[in-house]
């Protein structure tokens, strides 16, 4: 009966041919909004990934996150400070106007202004040069190897627009500066921004000029925040949306026992673990002991084999995770197969560890955890500490909002801590490299406040930094990850699952990065 | 009359600061906005030039004495979070807050009086107990359960319904309204009954109160003796002088049904201040929060006011000398 209806409607469409226009309308749920329309003034990972289907870089990700060429069809090094994109020629902005060179060297310039907040995605970019009205020269502070996947974040603003609309000055809290680019937008992508409400709905409407052939049949998307988590699954029940991202793990089961909807959830590339101090004498759990147990390998071995984390996936994952012996996700380039194994659950030998390093009494030590910003964070915690009584360390357990946490990590104030690293939005082994491995100094180090500290780790970083030769570049990284699986830098617990949930109708593909990408859904 | 009001304004003005300066110094615990606002992988020199950009690195006092000069003349800066001016955002969802709590607060009263006097012309019917008994627990659930129950129900189950944001709204000017289409009524008719509950029991047991008491009082008893029908006795004079504590009550609590959305609006996204507050909080976004916390702080301090200047009219008794 269904199907005849469906055959039938297809029918009098095919008939009426030009006169037959098929809404199908995408109703996203989302947990938050995006932060701001202005491309430059965030660094936030989901509101790139929203203005992704209104603005588009030069270089963007494929279905498979390969690169592919977007508003330049193809790039070559000049020098290896200057590297040339010939311009995609008929595309058109959405208020009409061509895109040409002009627009690359205006949004350059826009995002390196002292004020833009995003600017520091562009860090080794110095300007960009026009050469003609479709070639553009990006200029470098040195030879950057990553260059490409920066681009893939950097979305292109158009040069007539700007100027048009008093915007070529990015928004800037500090100077009090507001810009009209903040809730309007001019860009290339797939959709066009028709109305917003902050917090209550955006509609973006199909591009029908789009410069590329659509693999998706939407002609509009209702994009809804929905902040409260039992709220945004009662709205996919009731049928007023049609995906919620993200769903919470312990809906799973409602989820999948209601008719017509299903639970979306694969690994993503975020991998959750724990850091460890070692930069002072002692810890801040023990003071006047002494002795930072922590410093001690064998210290470090002994509280990861007492982790059991099967036990953590089947109870407090619902199965979904992806236990992980590596700081980086397999698909991240520098991965090492070998290094991502986590050592066997294994008490005994954890506590036999513990007596060998002289602490076979145990020791104390605080556990900083966030209880807001990872799946299940305290949960995870509190599982982990339990297991870690059984071998004799005592912890003194903090779960607090991730505003306090990280500055509290930042700061050394904490012992061992929880992290979460996906490597957006390059996708590449340098950022854990350069972030949270190198020692803390100049432009390295940023998430690396413990000590760890290791000379070949450093000479690696400086080396992968400016190394063109990608072959070398990836045996550099992968060395540098292999020390820190010897070293048990940091312990890796898991990636944690992509959890979305959608009704049957709409055909969706989850990427890893947990970008949303809807120029790639049907609604059926 | 004027001196009272000059009086009145300038504790006002001093209350509204007092309310500033406590906020400012509890941000101190909400967190570092500056890891809010900086990419995941940003270098230490990074993160402090935003801090020296954003005037966190001067001291507290002096941080606060930039921001009450300029609150005062009207300026409460630039969201963290989106930057956009604050004082916009405030306004844009001034409208839905106050929309909500006027239909918080008309719910409560026509639901709240007529079942206060219910249960006080009929203290021991069968009826009078359910409904006693229900009004503890709307008292006693916290508004997000019920909120949640709400939507279950009506949304999930019964379908007849939405379980978020506010449905169509009309612009007029720079208000924008829900009550001109039917998806708007439709849309506030969970978040305004959840929020209304507190305040529908509270209504419902004053006016139950005070009826009792008024009805064992001489002149009622005096105007049964006159032979008066017991509806005139009922709501011509008992229920009628009842009802002067229960609006003056109503009134006061208008302030803190506006605190109390915070929770409501959150549960059902309902566009208004308290979810912009509650986002704030997350965000460390200080001057949103700042700014919201002063506000609710004026509308405490005119409310009162209000309620003292009507007193003052009425009560000669209660004119402060001077």
């Amino acid at each position: 009966m269904g199907l005849r209806f469906k055959i039938g409607a297809g029918a009098l469409c095919s008939v009426l041919a030009a006169g037959c226009v098929q809404a199908e309308v995408l109703r996203w749920g989302n947990v938050g909004d995006a932060l701001t329309l202005d491309p430059y003034a965030h660094t936030e990972s989901f509101t790139s990934s929203f203005l992704h289907h209104i603005y588009e870089p030069l270089v963007r990700r494929d279905a498979e996150l390969k690169f592919e060429p977007a508003l330049a069809t193809s790039w070559e090094v000049v020098e290896p400070t200057r590297v040339r994109f010939t311009l995609r020629e008929g595309v058109t902005f959405h208020d009409g106007a061509p895109f040409t060179a002009d627009d690359v060297v205006a949004s350059i310039a826009r995002l390196k202004h002292p004020d833009a907040r995003a600017r520091g995605n562009a860090a080794s970019i110095d300007s960009a040069e026009k050469v003609d009205d479709y070639t553009v020269d990006i200029l470098l502070n040195a030879a950057d190897p990553l260059l490409i996947n920066k681009l893939t974040g950097i979305f292109i603003m158009d040069a007539e627009w700007l100027e048009a609309n008093d915007a070529t000055l990015p928004g800037n809290t500090s100077t009090g500066a507001v810009t009209f680019a903040s809730d309007h937008t001019n860009g290339t992508g797939p959709f066009v921004l028709d109305s917003r409400q902050p917090d209550a709905k955006t509609v973006l409407l199909v591009n029908p000029d789009w410069w590329d052939e659509p693999v998706h049949n939407l002609t509009s998307i209702e994009f809804l925040p929905i902040g409260s988590d039992a709220t945004r699954v009662s709205a996919l029940l009731s049928g007023e949306v049609d995906v919620i991202i993200p769903a919470p793990l312990q809906d799973t089961q409602r989820i999948e026992a209601a008719e017509g909807v299903t639970p979306l959830q694969n690994p993503s590339l975020r991998t959750i673990m724990f850091g460890l101090n070692v930069a002072r004498d002692e810890l801040h759990a023990a003071p006047g002991s002494g002795s930072n147990p922590l410093r001690d390998i064998r210290v470090r071995e002994a509280l990861w084999k007492a982790i059991d984390m099967e036990a953590i996936n089947a109870k407090v994952m619902r199965g979904k995770a992806r236990i992980a012996g590596s700081m980086i996700a397999p698909s991240i380039a520098g991965y090492v197969a070998e290094t991502d194994v986590k050592p066997a659950y294994d008490p005994e030998a954890a506590q036999a560890l513990l007596e060998e390093a002289g602490y076979g009494d145990g020791f104390s030590t605080g556990l900083d955890c966030t209880n807001d910003r990872y799946i299940n964070d305290e949960e995870i915690c509190l599982a982990i500490a339990s297991m870690w009584a059984g071998i004799g360390v005592t912890t003194e357990l903090t779960a607090q909002t991730k505003g306090n946490h990280f500055p509290k990590v930042d700061r050394g104030e904490t012992d061992i801590y929880m992290i979460g690293w996906a490597t957006l939005p390059a996708m590449d082994g340098f950022s854990p490299l350069s972030a949270m491995l190198a020692t803390r100094e100049g432009d390295y180090g940023g998430n690396n406040p413990n000590g760890f500290s290791n000379a070949r780790v450093d000479e690696i970083t400086v080396m992968s930094a400016s190394e063109v030769v990608e072959e070398k570049r990836i045996a550099l990284i992968e060395e540098a990850m292999q020390i820190a699986r010897d070293e048990i830098a940091y312990i890796p617990l898991h990636q944690q699952p992509l959890s979305w949930a959608a009704r049957d109708s709409v055909e969706i593909i989850q990427f890893p990065d947990n970008y949303v990408r809807a120029w790639h859904y049907r609604v059926n | 009359m004027l001196a009272f009001l000059i009086r009145r304004m300038g504790q006002a003005v001093l209350v509204i600061l007092a309310v500033g300066l406590l906020s400012f110094l509890m941000f101190r615990f909400v967190g570092d906005p500056v890891m809010t606002m900086s990419r995941e992988d940003a270098t230490v020199a990074e993160r402090e030039a935003l801090r020296d950009a954003l005037g966190l690195n001067d001291p507290v006092p002096l941080q606060f004495v930039a921001f009450a000069g300029r609150a005062l003349s009207g300026d409460f800066g630039i969201s963290y979070r989106n930057q956009r001016p604050v004082a916009d955002l405030i306004a844009e969802r001034l409208p839905a807050t106050l929309e909500l709590v006027v239909a918080a607060t008309v719910l409560a009263l026509a639901i709240g009086i007529p079942l206060g006097v219910l249960t006080a012309l009929r203290p021991r019917g069968a009826l009078s107990n359910l409904v006693q008994g229900v009004s503890l627990v709307g008292v006693s659930t916290p508004t997000f359960v019920t909120g949640i129950l709400l939507i279950l129900l009506f949304a999930v189950t019964l379908r007849w319904l939405p379980s978020f944001g506010r449905g169509e709204t009309v612009e007029l000017g720079w208000w924008s309204t829900g009550f001109l289409t039917a998806s708007g009524w439709r849309a506030i008719a969970l978040p305004s009954l959840t929020l209304a509950l507190f305040q529908m029991t509270l209504i419902m047991r004053l006016v139950r109160a005070e009826m009792i008491e008024i009805l064992h009082s001489d002149y009622i008893r005096f105007a049964r003796a006159r032979g008066l029908p017991d509806r005139d006795i009922h709501y011509r004079l008992a229920l009628k002088n009842a009802l002067m504590p229960v609006l003056t009550i109503t009134g006061m609590q208008i302030g803190g049904l506006i605190a109390f959305a915070i929770v409501t609006e959150s549960v059902f996204q309902w566009p208004g201040m308290g979810l912009l507050f509650i986002q704030a909080v997350q965000f460390v976004d200080v001057p949103v929060m700042a700014a919201y916390l002063m506000f609710v702080g004026l509308v405490f301090v005119a409310l009162n006011t209000l309620v003292d200047i009507t007193y003052a009219l009425v009560d000669p008794r209660l004119r402060v000398r001077g």
